[in-house]
């Protein structure tokens, strides 16, 4: 089958792999339909997450058609045939974690969590595609896939929901809708979000769901801007303001808006002498990530306020405000999303007709295009918010 | 010890009776430090809380064939009629090493503790205990392992044991928490990848178990094979 591979570095290839096998009870075999480059998927492609492999299958957003199922596997829970949407973090449904609804945290899915205990005290669940630390399972930017414990995760969609609206259900609209449930937004309040990438767009239209007020939305590209004021977000364009944290407190009559959403993670771009010691700092390895708008988000919470984080960190921070955060009674929440909590209330969402999530695609392309497409992704090209990729569909730039 | 050989280097160095007997002395001060140490073989020990009952734990565990399923070095465990079982494992260099074994106190749904026969390759000390968590949060499982050389034989096999048993045992009693709670042991062994580099394809297939760091060496590529020596 075809997959996307990590070959290193900013080095995406799309290889010849032999097809996925049923490898455990509990396993199934998934023909993708549709997949998607996910914007964390650009932290591994930066090289900025350990434990990635040459040859690597990447991805961890798609759906398609069950074509094969363990002998673990209940007919009732999943047989072949059926649509399925599958969540990006892998859960066995049984443990500690799993039985609180906890499910990133999923104790039983991650075969190599000691070197996430190594660097975390504790592991997650594993993940799809996204380094060895995280579980090593391959990817879904291809083909076919194989899902462990496929009777927890997989999602059912009903013939009438086209990939288009039910694919980000694997990801990014739970993500939003979790950095939103978060927030603890009460009726009235004031939601900033930092990053105008898909999790952020979504976590703009969930916060209205969930009662915000008004909605704040904080990025660098017109067009991911014009994107969120389409969502019903005010906007501030950040590399033409002096000073974010003032305007949002100016908005905001100097109170500060009462939920902070960041949605941007590790590879925050700002101005001024501390974003230039974070990227200093991240090339050479003495810190992971570039905590820009976490900093920010901290800064500008009203007093007595929520921070949730939806956006990806990796490792160590420096300079984080916990003066600020302390002094200011802030609540932070966080966390890999527990996928299996959302992704049935989000599908009932989509049939009723209250969101249709396909509004963040930019792109459309064959597989074969996906290395050319990381880069365009990375680096905001072509107006581009989200790739879909086509694992069926031959060479040629499609529409 | 060090003083041992400080005095046997120094004996040496004289070369009269009084300082043979000194470096005589000393080299046997030097024997019994390292006999000593050879069989203060640390025991490891391991607790682990499981979602399961005490009994649920106990029956498993008690069942000794099932103990190769998550235990990793074991190759086979086979109980015999008279109620002493039959272990082998793998041991230094991909060699197998058996031993027999007896339980020596079992309190129901509690404790199981066995050890190895006179006349095995290695002497092997075990205990398990269940216990019930707080507010029905599961179980605590605590296993205690101890490898110990056999007498008259050579300190190879529990040394190769020992190293690493504190790391060998926790990955043993986590794959037995996923068997518990799972029904299954995480596995990405055998799924399909895009071309490995050279050092990556020969570090898994020295140790398939153990990620690669981005940007290993063919230094870390002899490390890796030293770890499954």
């Amino acid at each position: 089958m075809k997959a996307v591979c990590y070959m290193g570095v900013e080095k995406m290839t799309v290889e010849n792999v032999p097809d996925p096998t049923i490898l455990n009870p509990r396993d199934a075999i998934v023909r993708i339909s549709t997949t998607c480059i996910c914007g964390s998927d650009l932290h591994l492609y930066d090289g900025l997450v350990p434990t990635m492999e040459q040859g690597d299958i990447m991805g961890h957003e798609f759906m398609g058609e069950v074509v094969e199922v363990g002998a673990g596997v209940k007919p009732e829970k999943l047989k072949v045939g059926d649509r399925v949407v599958v969540p990006f973090t892998i859960a066995c449904g049984n443990c500690f974690f799993c039985k609180r609804e906890l499910w990133s945290l999923c104790n039983n899915s991650n075969p190599n969590y000691w070197i996430a205990e190594r660097m975390m005290g504790h592991s997650p669940s594993g993940l799809f595609g996204y380094t060895h630390m995280l579980g090593g399972y391959a990817g879904g930017q291809a083909q076919y896939a194989r899902v462990p414990f496929a009777d927890v995760g997989p999602l059912k969609v009903p013939e009438e929901i086209p990939d288009d609206k039910a694919v980000f259900l694997s990801d990014i609209f739970p993500t939003g809708y979790f950095g939103a449930v978060n927030a603890e937004i009460e009726p009235g309040d004031t939601v900033a979000v930092w990053g105008c990438g898909p999790v952020g767009q979504f976590a703009i239209r969930s916060a209205f769901m969930l009662g915000a007020e008004r909605v704040i939305a904080i990025d660098r590209f017109d067009y991911r801007l014009r994107m969120a004021q389409d969502g019903g977000a005010e906007t501030i364009n950040y590399e033409q303001v002096d000073d974010v944290v003032q305007t949002l407190k100016d908005m905001t009559g100097n109170i500060g808006p009462d939920r902070c959403i960041d949605a941007v993670g590790m590879e925050a771009h700002g101005h001024g002498m501390i974003f230039l010691m974070d990227r200093v700092k991240q090339k050479a390895r003495i810190e992971t990530d570039r905590p820009f708008a976490l900093r920010q988000a901290i800064q500008a919470c009203r007093k007595g306020g929520t921070v949730s984080v939806p956006g990806v960190y990796a490792g160590f921070d420096d300079k984080i405000p916990l003066g600020a955060f302390m002094n200011k009674a802030l609540t932070l929440k966080t966390g890999q999303t527990h996928m299996m909590r959302y992704m049935k209330p989000l599908l009932e969402k989509i049939q009723k007709g209250e969101i249709d999530p396909s509004f963040v695609v930019s792109h459309r392309v064959p597989i074969d295009q996906a290395p050319r497409m990381y880069k365009v992704f990375r680096d905001k090209q072509d107006e581009c918010t989200k790739v879909v990729l086509d694992p069926w569909a031959e060479g040629a730039m499609a529409a | 010890m060090i003083t041992g050989g400080a005095l046997a280097v120094y004996g040496i160095t004289r070369r009269s009776p009084w300082g043979i007997a000194l470096a005589a002395a000393g080299g046997a001060i030097t024997l019994i430090g390292s006999m000593q140490k050879l069989h203060a073989q640390p025991s490891t020990k391991s607790t682990l809380l499981v979602q399961c009952s005490p009994e649920q734990a106990y029956r498993f565990w008690r069942d000794f064939e099932n103990l190769p399923r998550f235990m990793n070095r074991l190759e086979s465990v086979s109980v015999m009629e008279d109620g002493r079982s039959r272990w082998v494992a793998v041991g230094p260099m991909g060699r197998t090493v058996t031993w027999d074994a007896e339980i020596t106190s079992e309190r129901k749904n509690e404790l199981i503790a066995w050890r190895s026969l006179p006349g095995s390759d290695i002497e092997v000390f075990g205990e398990v205990e269940f216990r019930s968590a707080p507010a029905n949060r599961g179980t605590l499982i605590s296993s205690r392992i101890k490898y110990r050389p056999a007498p008259g034989m050579a300190g190879a096999v529990a040394r190769f044991f020992s190293r690493g048993a504190n790391f060998a045992i926790r990955q043993d009693m986590r794959r037995l928490e996923a068997l518990m709670e799972a029904g299954e042991v995480p596995t990405t062994e055998g799924q399909s990848h895009g071309r490995r580099d050279l050092v990556t394809a020969v570090m898994r297939v020295a140790d398939p178990t153990r990620p690669i760091p981005s940007g290993a060496s063919v230094r870390d590529t002899f490390a890796a094979r030293r770890n499954i020596a």
